[in-house]
Order: C-alpha cells, then sequence, then structure tokens
C-alpha cells in the first residue's frame, strides 16, 4: 500500500486561500477607517447615511453625481486617503477576481478551457485595476 | 481527471443543506454581483471622468439610486459578515463545532444592521433626497 503523501510548502490554491480571509478582513477593517475618517471630517452633519455607505467603501469625489457634499470633499483630497483607496480597490478587485476564478472553476473542473478562463479572468483583473488606479490619480 | 458531478439542480435543490447551504449559495451570488457592480462602476466612472459620456453618468446615476442602494447594501453587507464569519472559523478551528449558532449569530447582527440601512434609504427616498 502507497503511503499518503502530503506536500506541505507553497502552491497558488493556498496562497489565495489565505489572501482572500485576509483581505477579506482588511476590507473591514479599511471601511472602518473610511467610516471614522468621515465621522471625523464632520459628516454627522453633512452627509446622510447612503451617501456616508459609499463614500466609506471609496472616498473618491469622482463617481457621486447628486450626492449633495459640501466641504468634507476637501478633506479627502490627500495622499493618505489615495492610498487609502488604492488599497481597498487592489484588495477589492483582487479578491473578486480570485472569488470569480474560484466559481468558474467549480463549475467547469479541468477542461481544456481552463488555462484560457484563467488568463481571460487574470487580463480583466489587470485591466481593471489600472482603469481604477487611473481614476484614483486623476480626480 | 475532475471531479464528475452530474447533479442536476432538482436534484441540487433537493438537498437539505440547511442554513450554512442557504448562507453558501448567497455568499457566492453576492460576490459574483458585487464584482459586477464594482466593475461597471469603475469602467462609467473612467468614462464619466475622461470623456464626460452620457451613457456612464446615466449608469452611475442608476447606482446612486435608492432603490439600487437597498440591493446593493445587503449584498455588500451580507457577503462581508458572512465572509467575518468564514474568516474567523478557518484562523480558529476551534469555533466550528459552533458553525450553525455562529450562523444565527450572524443573522441577528445583519437583521439590525441591514433594517437600519434601508430604513434610512426609504426615508431619504420618500423625501426626495
Amino acid at each position: 500500500m502507497q503511503e499518503r503523501t502530503i506536500r506541505p510548502g507553497f502552491s497558488m490554491e493556498y496562497a489565495m486561500w489565505i489572501f482572500t480571509r485576509l483581505s477579506g478582513l482588511g476590507m473591514i477593517l479599511l471601511a472602518l477607517i473610511g467610516i471614522s475618517g468621515a465621522f471625523i471630517m464632520g459628516a454627522r452633519t453633512q452627509m446622510d447615511l447612503a451617501t456616508l455607505v459609499r463614500w466609506t467603501f471609496f472616498p473618491n469625489p469622482n463617481h457621486v453625481i447628486n450626492s449633495e457634499i459640501p466641504d468634507v470633499t476637501l478633506g479627502w483630497a490627500t495622499a493618505f486617503w489615495q492610498i487609502m483607496q488604492m488599497l481597498i480597490v487592489f484588495l477589492g478587485i483582487t479578491h473578486g477576481f480570485n472569488g470569480l476564478r474560484v466559481v468558474v472553476e467549480d463549475y467547469t473542473g479541468q477542461s481544456i478551457w481552463r488555462p484560457f478562463l484563467r488568463g481571460l479572468i487574470f487580463l480583466l483583473w489587470l485591466f481593471l485595476l489600472i482603469v481604477a488606479i487611473y481614476v484614483i490619480l486623476a480626480s | 481527471m475532475g471531479l464528475n458531478r452530474r447533479v442536476g439542480l432538482v436534484q441540487g435543490l433537493k438537498y437539505q443543506g440547511g442554513g450554512p447551504m442557504i448562507a453558501w449559495i448567497l455568499h457566492r451570488i453576492t460576490g459574483l454581483g458585487i464584482l459586477i457592480f464594482v466593475g461597471f462602476h469603475v469602467i462609467a466612472s473612467f468614462f464619466m471622468q475622461q470623456t464626460g459620456s452620457d451613457l456612464a453618468t446615466s449608469i452611475n446615476i442608476i447606482y446612486e439610486s435608492w432603490a439600487f442602494q437597498i440591493v446593493i447594501t445587503f449584498f455588500v453587507i451580507f457577503h462581508a459578515l458572512n465572509g467575518l464569519r468564514i474568516a474567523i472559523q478557518d484562523l480558529w478551528p476551534q469555533v466550528q463545532m459552533y458553525q450553525r449558532e455562529l450562523l444565527w449569530l450572524q443573522w441577528f447582527v445583519f437583521v439590525p444592521v441591514y433594517g437600519m440601512t434601508v430604513y434610512f434609504l426609504v426615508q431619504r427616498g420618500l423625501s426626495g433626497g
């Protein structure tokens, strides 16, 4: 009888498994920092709840149209908040596309399409990441 | 060779996984939903910023509407709380014993948080905000 061999060590699946947990916890932490920042800058009197939630996840003046955000906007236009936005965008998009990869591979299995699907998801991930960081830096 | 699981939809629905299965299904649906939302939102914001496109602006106006916010806050809050439970269970495997209790705790947290969000969104939506 052959012994079961367990190969410990690095593998892409294991790394992504860990990354999914840590980035999830990281995004919750970043959201809490965003809410705290908004309140410190006076969101309690200047924002409604929906605007506050929107700004918590992505504190960028460029993607809101109808919301009235008076003076708080100025407070967000600093390098610190730009770095926070880039962090949340990187964690979110990577977490999301890895999740898409897991779901897709759950349903396609070890088919010959697997490398193509992986490549497509990788390209989409890279494209969206570049576009999102461009929006942050250009605003 | 991968797993050859030929499980039809009807057979799948008969599987009595209970609460954890519903949480697993919802986690997948909400996760993919958020990915689609974020993807279109990033692209729309890019074109709104760079070219001032009408289509991109109208997409973002839909995303800002209170009816859409009710749906997307359900997706985000459920996915965050369920993911937090999964991360806690994976990082401290001892608590796997109490998965069903943790799931109940998760719903007890979810209902007031989401309920409050919906209350404020509806209140603002009806007052024409």
